[in-house]
């Protein structure tokens, strides 16, 4: 049996992935597509082995400007180490039938055959729309398939007739059927480019389609074609030509003339339903100028409430304080010492690798139910909303709207809060908000503010609200800074964004969606988490004592050691003692081990490490409350924890974004701590 | 010379050209604001930006510097 490899291609909305989970089952494969962090999905169908789809990103057109278009063209075209699809099946929404089309029409421009996918049909209907698919099909040149992957309808005929599209084929060549064909001064255009460039393109690659691209000024084409400055500077001036004879652009032109074209067909077979939709009839409310920001905030404590307050919260208690306290470690260490383990062996399995490896399972249920309710207000269109309502209070600090729910995440945890930034599409803006999430404290770091608070404030109330403000502030002097940066410059990013059509969430598709987010941390954070976690016990509970090296305590151990070289950075914010440097080393694990770090350096018990701390900055300092202060600010905004960075790693995609990250993080920490103590304790002396 | 930021909500207007250059102005191209076509100012969002406009039969969302490249008639 010959393999086939078919490309689901469409806009985004337009049901694509319940399409695709509904042929694959549950044999997907996600990753990345290569480079950038654009996801890539495919899967065996479920009926025949032989077949593989590929699931493309959710695209409006093949231009050469957004990643997933960049990547979704390359693949098409055959460009990328993968095989090439042999044939493409294009979903299209029919309740959004012309915008649709628009795509297919540069599909077919790809020369790989292309089947029509008439998806969401059920809802059209309802609507009251009528569309003759024979009609279409014929104006379209493809076949055109009725279906509703929801209700399972109409995808194994798309499927059989893209097996045979794809069998059929006259071995590598290329199809040359279009949909559009151009006025004549452009096919003129075309022509003469495609002549220009021929000897460039390999006979199983469309000579159109490229020319098409370099009409359009596509330099990335001339660049992957290789074409030289003569070649350039001659479609340069044909498309000069053309553009002074229609007195228009050509990316407008030929825009244009490919939505006339779909126009003139839908004239032929479409007659739009007089029915409102449900869409206007909800957003008069939802986006109302009255009722969108106080919906927005019961919507938003809702997501608060569950997942962080309760049901979350509860579950990943459970698992961090009954499951991976009470009930494994001792079982571990009962079994490992009568099978007569030495000690060392026991303390690596229960203190290092369960303790960090049950870190990250601790967050797996509140992450669960997070992203149960994302996926929920992403599937019904809600999210799209968010961004359109909070636009204009974002963007001046380089976010998007949809940063909103990072940052209420991050209150009580940082990792699903940097995973939450999942759905902004712009990726500067993506970036950035990873990179400020975790300033917000989380629910770990609350033991440092009341330590901090107990010791030298008087547990004034004034200390941990100052906590979030300082955080907030965080977000925004950084988003300001990270914005005006030139990797990160988000000045021209158009917003240009659908309002999708609300329709009821698919609960295969959000557990789905869930299962795939919850596996992929599992994997990826499981490896840097058991590592490092592995890398901090041995250096916390090894090193050298009386001239010998084996397994110490705290004070002794390479930790204690590195600490020490360390500490003297940390003399200009207030705290040069080692034992505070050592505990924001061990905070990285997580940032509850900050304060049982001081408490076990310090030699004393968490309820007495208060005074303990009092005393030390008391003793060092003429105003101690500024060095407290600095220590609190430098160890809420410096590096998260390592499964923190585990999930920054996942989302930036990039270990070099994850690098600067936790260097801007702990910069940013540096120098605000540094300016908050120096100021502070000259402001003392004066006053 | 008018353009899509300058209609009140509920008006329709036909596009007449569209400034800007590279992903921007193609980006507006690809989501179907071509010369000719329709467009109606559906609503202002709570905080006065952006703006939702209903065009080729969908709703979509932009901000009123862009809708300010949109010269319409």
């Amino acid at each position: 049996m010959k393999k086939i490899n078919i490309a689901l291609a469409g806009n985004p909305n337009s049901g694509k992935t319940t399409v695709f989970n509904a042929l694959t089952g549950g044999n997907q494969y996600v990753g990345n597509w290569a480079g950038v962090t654009v996801e890539k999905k495919s899967g065996k169908l479920r009926s025949d082995k032989n077949v593989t789809v590929t699931d493309l990103p959710g695209i409006y057109a093949l231009s050469p400007y957004s990643p997933e278009e960049v990547v979704a063209g390359s693949f098409l075209l055959g460009e990328m180490a993968d095989e090439k699809p042999d044939v493409i099946i294009n979903v299209i929404d029919s309740s959004n039938i012309e915008r649709n089309l628009y795509l297919t029409t540069q599909l077919a421009d790809t020369g790989i055959p292309v089947i029509a996918l008439l998806n969401m049909i059920d809802i059209s209907q309802k609507r009251g729309d009528k569309i003759d698919p024979k009609i279409l099909s014929a104006e379209l040149g493809l076949p055109v398939f009725e279906a509703s992957a929801l209700r399972g309808k109409g995808l194994t005929d798309a499927v059989n007739a893209a097996k045979n599209a794809a069998a059929a084929k006259a071995s590598p060549g290329i199809s040359g059927h279009r949909i559009v064909n151009f006025s004549p001064e452009i096919e003129d255009a075309i022509t003469r480019i495609s002549k220009i460039i021929k000897n460039h393109v390999t006979s199983d690659k469309p000579v159109r389609f490229y020319a098409l691209s370099l009409f359009e000024k596509d330099s990335l084409t001339a660049d992957k074609l290789g074409l030289n400055e003569t070649e350039r500077a001659k479609i340069e001036s044909i498309v000069k030509e053309t553009e002074i004879l229609l007195n228009d652009d050509s990316e407008s032109i030929i825009s244009s003339q490919r939505y006339d074209r779909v126009s003139a067909i839908l004239t032929s077979c479409y007659e739009k339903g007089g029915k409102k939709s449900a869409t206007d009839v909800i957003d008069n409310v939802v986006t109302n100028r009255f009722l969108a920001l106080p919906i927005f905030a019961v919507i938003m404590f809702l997501v608060y409430y569950i997942s962080v307050t309760t049901i979350g919260t509860i579950a990943t208690n459970w698992v961090n304080d009954t499951l991976f306290t009470e009930i494994i470690p001792p079982a571990v260490t009962n079994g490992l010492e009568s099978a007569g383990a030495s000690a060392w062996l026991v303390s690596l399995i229960v203190d290092g690798i369960i303790g960090g490896v049950g870190a990250i399972l601790g967050f797996l249920p509140q992450m669960a139910v997070l992203f149960l309710l994302l996926s929920l207000l992403e599937d019904c269109g809600y999210m799209s909303r968010i961004a359109f309502i909070l636009d204009r209070l974002f963007r001046k600090f380089g976010l998007s709207g949809k940063s909103f729910i990072p940052f209420l995440v991050s209150t009580g945890c940082g990792v699903p809060g940097i995973m939450a930034s999942k759905p902004i599409e712009d990726e500067k803006q993506r970036r950035i908000t990873i990179m400020t999430t975790t300033f917000i404290p989380c629910s770990a770091k609350l033991p440092i503010i009341a330590l901090i608070a107990g010791a030298v404030f008087g547990n004034s109330a004034w200390i941990a609200f100052s906590a979030y403000l300082a955080g907030i502030l965080s977000i925004i002097v950084s988003g300001l800074i990270l914005k005006s940066t030139k990797a990160l410059k988000t000045k021209d990013m158009p917003f240009i964004m659908e309002l999708p059509a609300y329709h009821v969430p698919r609960a295969a598709n959000i557990l789905n969606h869930v299962w795939i987010q919850l596996r992929a941390f599992i994997i990826k954070a499981g490896t840097i988490i058991f590592l490092a976690s592995a890398a901090v016990w041995f250096l916390s509970s090894f090193g050298v004592e009386n001239g010998r090296f084996g397994m110490v305590d705290a004070d002794f151990s390479f930790l204690a050691d590195f600490g020490k070289i360390f500490a003297p950075i940390f003399i200009p914010l207030g705290f040069g003692q080692w034992q505070f440097a050592v505990s924001s080393l061990t905070g990285l694990v997580a940032k509850e081990n900050v304060v049982s770090t001081l408490a076990v350096l310090f030699g004393t018990s968490e309820s007495g490490l208060g005074t303990h701390v009092n005393v030390l900055f008391s003793a060092a300092h003429v105003y101690a409350p500024a060095a407290a202060y600095s220590f609190l600010l430098f160890n809420l905004l410096c590096a998260p924890c390592f499964a923190a960075i585990a999930a920054v790693n996942r989302e930036m995609g990039s270990a070099k974004w994850t690098m600067i990250t936790l260097l801007y993080q702990t910069g940013f920490a540096y120098i605000v701590s540094l300016a908050v103590f120096q100021i502070w304790s000259a402001a003392a002396a004066i006053f | 010379m008018k353009t899509l930021n300058d209609l009140r909500c509920g008006v329709t207007a036909k596009v007449l050209d569209i400034k800007g250059e590279g992903a921007l102005k193609r980006h507006i191209l690809d989501m179907g604001v071509t010369r000719g076509t329709p467009v109606t100012v559906k609503k202002i969002a709570p905080l006065g930006d952006p703006i939702q406009i209903s065009v080729r039969g969908y709703d979509l969302s932009l901000r009123r510097a862009d809708a300010g490249l949109i010269a319409v008639q």
